[in-house]
């Protein structure tokens, strides 16, 4: 390679960088990212909760009783009565009682952190120095925060795959419409349920991401998307506002459970997915109107 | 491209400053245009899909009854959603009591544990799932927050399966009775609904052809059913029917008073294909508590309340009358008692009477006095001295029906 050339491929790196550097500086974001303790103490706590629930509903049930029926039946999480006799749905209830409130939490400190913790280090301008372009950097932060909600899910079922298969059978399960279905095939839904449910934090990580932006204190940008995220769901409770709820990114998130019909009912999944995408549309855009024009300070 | 684009400002002079904080301003536009695109087609996109209503060879009534007579569908599936106001306050048993025995009177006390839990059907808005082939097997499925509750018929087997509790019912349909009365205790589709409805088509009826519409993608025609006589609660039932098999999609009942449907079911879906016929098996789930009922008994319900109201009333529809007929018809009975209770003359009633009070009015009379309950579709009268009267109608029509039987 002659040195013109040499010169004529770095001038073409610079002016025009290559998609690879994307997924460089997200590869090394995210491995930042997983590193921290606060990540790894997260993903814990995520993976504690199965082992729980497991171990509660396995004493619970010692004298043969089924679980959640002391209290008049259907008591508890989602699939709460179905553990003892299957322990794939263990899985079920341990994503119904982590997504709405363990999951997104997680999920708002790692977004509420991905730029407002930078600047508070002061490594913000560092990042910047690099020739990637806000915008690039700004996707590489988005894409971190999108795998950690796939990566938290994941965490959360196979925890309870691992708690279920270790203290309940497993075998051929009854879906909620009272048809049988393999193990395979509930296993192949189990994993449909937890990509459902982790495209179901996408609003609250684009959310986060914005708030982010918004400060140069990572503490405030997380307490503020996780206050977020209590106020949503409150809303989300009170009757009177029923026609505002449609519209709350939290509404539809347990009709991850519609995966369990027989046939699938896929008219709230498919509210779920566009609300999602909206979010998603919405604050990113204007997370990257921030972000871009935004007097870097720190 | 121009990463540093943004930090233009860092060497700009001091005119320019303006100009980009124009431009920083600008980005703003992006989410916003994003948030109003949404909340267009969000509010635009129903009503496009809702414009035109179908072309559709001109029919008469009777033609119409007829074809939905006729109609013969022995395989479909679908999603039914069903909203009922009634104006009750929210009463659990309560409304269900009532609900049975107004509708003619007739609630043969089939407390069953799927009529039990179908009753849920009488306030608020709930999606059901319909799936038949042919007489012998039928399912049909309430849709709840990650459960369900189904209710599947295969062959003399009739199976109540309900997954929050994991509990199951299980009767067997004796071989000579028609397996559809076992099927649906409670009327919850469109079909069954305008069976209803057109049991009570005759004189004092006027029946049309109310134009075409569009159910679930579907064709099909208006059937606009009116009481003639003044006097009546019901405004109005329009019944959609399926152009090409006959088949009621849509039952909407609208009350004489305006405002919301009282009734209105109607399929969102709905297909003529065959379901899986894995859709009809059933076996209890390992652990599931599975409770048999006697063929014919009208049986347990453990756990499960409505059940008492709906017998009480039943048994207090022991002396009933009816008075007129058609649509203002108005049913009367004797408890022998002492009327509603009311704070005024029973002292240790008070609360109880206080609390009746509150739901309903006083009227007074060539009859005496009495209480007026009213809901936006029933109303009923009991007087002081322990009539009641009840039906689709007026308060006025009970009024003058309670001087007019002294």
């Amino acid at each position: 390679m002659s040195q013109v050339d040499l010169v004529e491929a770095e001038r073409a790196a610079v002016a025009k960088p290559s998609p690879l550097w994307t997924l460089g500086l997200f590869r090394s974001e995210f491995v930042t990212t997983l590193r921290r303790w606060r990540t790894l103490a997260l993903l814990g706590v995520l993976a504690a909760v199965p082992i729980l629930v497991g171990i509660a509903v396995k004493i619970e049930t010692e004298d043969g009783s089924t679980a959640g029926q002391q209290g008049g039946g259907g008591e508890g999480p989602a699939f709460m009565a179905q553990i003892t006799n299957n322990g794939l749905f263990l899985v079920f209830t341990a994503l119904a009682a982590t997504l709405p409130f363990f999951l997104p939490m997680a999920v708002g400190v790692i977004a509420g952190d991905a730029v407002a913790g930078e600047a508070n280090a002061g490594t913000l301008r560092y990042l910047l120095v690099a020739p990637a372009g806000r915008t690039r950097l700004l996707l590489a932060k988005y894409a971190t925060t999108v795998a950690f909600c796939l990566l938290a899910t994941l965490v959360v079922a196979v925890s309870a795959l691992a708690v279920g298969a270790l203290l309940f059978p497993l075998g051929d399960l009854t879906t909620i419409s009272g048809t049988r279905i393999s193990l395979a095939d509930g296993l192949v839904r189990a994993l449909l349920i937890a990509l459902v449910v982790a495209a179901s934090l996408l609003g609250v990580a684009a959310l986060g991401l914005f708030v982010s932006t918004l400060t140069n204190s990572g503490i405030a940008a997380m307490a503020t998307t996780v206050g977020l995220l209590t106020t949503v769901q409150i809303l989300d409770q009170i009757p009177q506002l029923h026609a505002i709820q449609p519209y709350l990114f939290s509404h539809y998130w347990l009709s991850f459970a519609d995966l369990m019909r027989d046939p699938v009912y896929w008219d709230e999944l498919r509210k779920n997915l566009g609300l999602q995408a909206l979010y998603v549309a919405v604050f990113g855009s204007a997370a990257w109107a921030r972000f871009t024009a935004k007097d870097i300070t720190a | 491209m121009a990463p540093y684009a943004s930090d233009d400002s860092t060497h700009a002079g001091e005119a320019d400053d303006l100009r980009v904080g124009r431009r920083k301003a600008m980005r703003y536009v992006v989410p916003v245009t994003v948030a109003g695109v949404a909340a267009a087609t969000i509010g635009l996109v129903p009503a496009i899909a809702d414009s035109g209503d179908p072309d559709l060879p001109k029919i008469s009534a009777q033609q119409l009854i007829e074809k939905i007579a006729a109609s013969d569908v022995q395989q479909l599936s679908g999603t039914v959603k069903i909203t009922t106001d009634l104006g009750l306050p929210d009463l659990g048993g309560l409304e269900s009591g009532l609900l049975s025995g107004a509708t003619g009177g007739e609630g043969d006390g089939s407390s069953a544990d799927p009529s039990a839990k179908l009753t849920e059907l009488a306030s608020g808005t709930h999606t059901l799932r319909v799936a038949a082939d042919g007489p012998d097997k039928q399912k049909l499925s309430l849709l709840e927050n990650a459960a369900e509750y189904s209710v599947i018929h295969n062959g003399k087997d009739v199976w109540g399966y309900d997954s929050a509790s994991n509990e199951v019912y299980h009767s067997t349909a004796p071989a000579g009775e028609d397996p559809k009365d076992a099927e649906t205790p409670v009327p919850a589709t469109p079909k069954e609904l305008t069976e209803e409805a057109l049991k009570a088509v005759d004189d004092t009826t006027s029946v049309t052809v109310d134009g075409t519409v569009q159910v679930a993608g579907r064709d099909a025609y208006k059937l606009l059913v009116k009481p003639k006589q003044s006097g009546s609660t019901v405004g109005a039932i329009s019944v959609a029917v399926d152009a090409e098999t006959g088949l009621p999609l849509k039952f909407t009942l609208t009350p004489t008073s305006g405002g919301a449907a009282v009734v209105d079911a109607g399929f969102t879906q709905v297909s003529f294909a065959k379901p899986a016929a894995s859709t009809f098996d059933f076996t209890p789930p390992k652990g599931a508590k599975v409770t048999e009922e006697e063929a014919g008994d009208a049986a347990e319900a453990p756990g499960h309340s409505g059940k008492a109201p709906e017998e009480d009333f039943d048994r207090d529809l022991a002396g009933l009358n009816v008075l007129g007929e058609g649509w203002t018809s108005i049913a009367t009975f004797d408890t022998g008692g002492e009327g509603v209770p009311s704070s005024g003359d029973m002292a240790d009633a008070g609360a109880l009477g206080g609390f009746l009070d509150s739901f309903g009015d006083k009227v007074t009379g060539k009859f005496g006095s009495g209480t007026v309950f009213s809901t936006r579709l029933i109303n009923a009268l009991v007087t002081d001295d322990g009539k009641v009267y009840a039906g689709a109608v007026t308060k006025d029509a009970l009024v003058k029906a309670a001087n007019a039987g002294q």
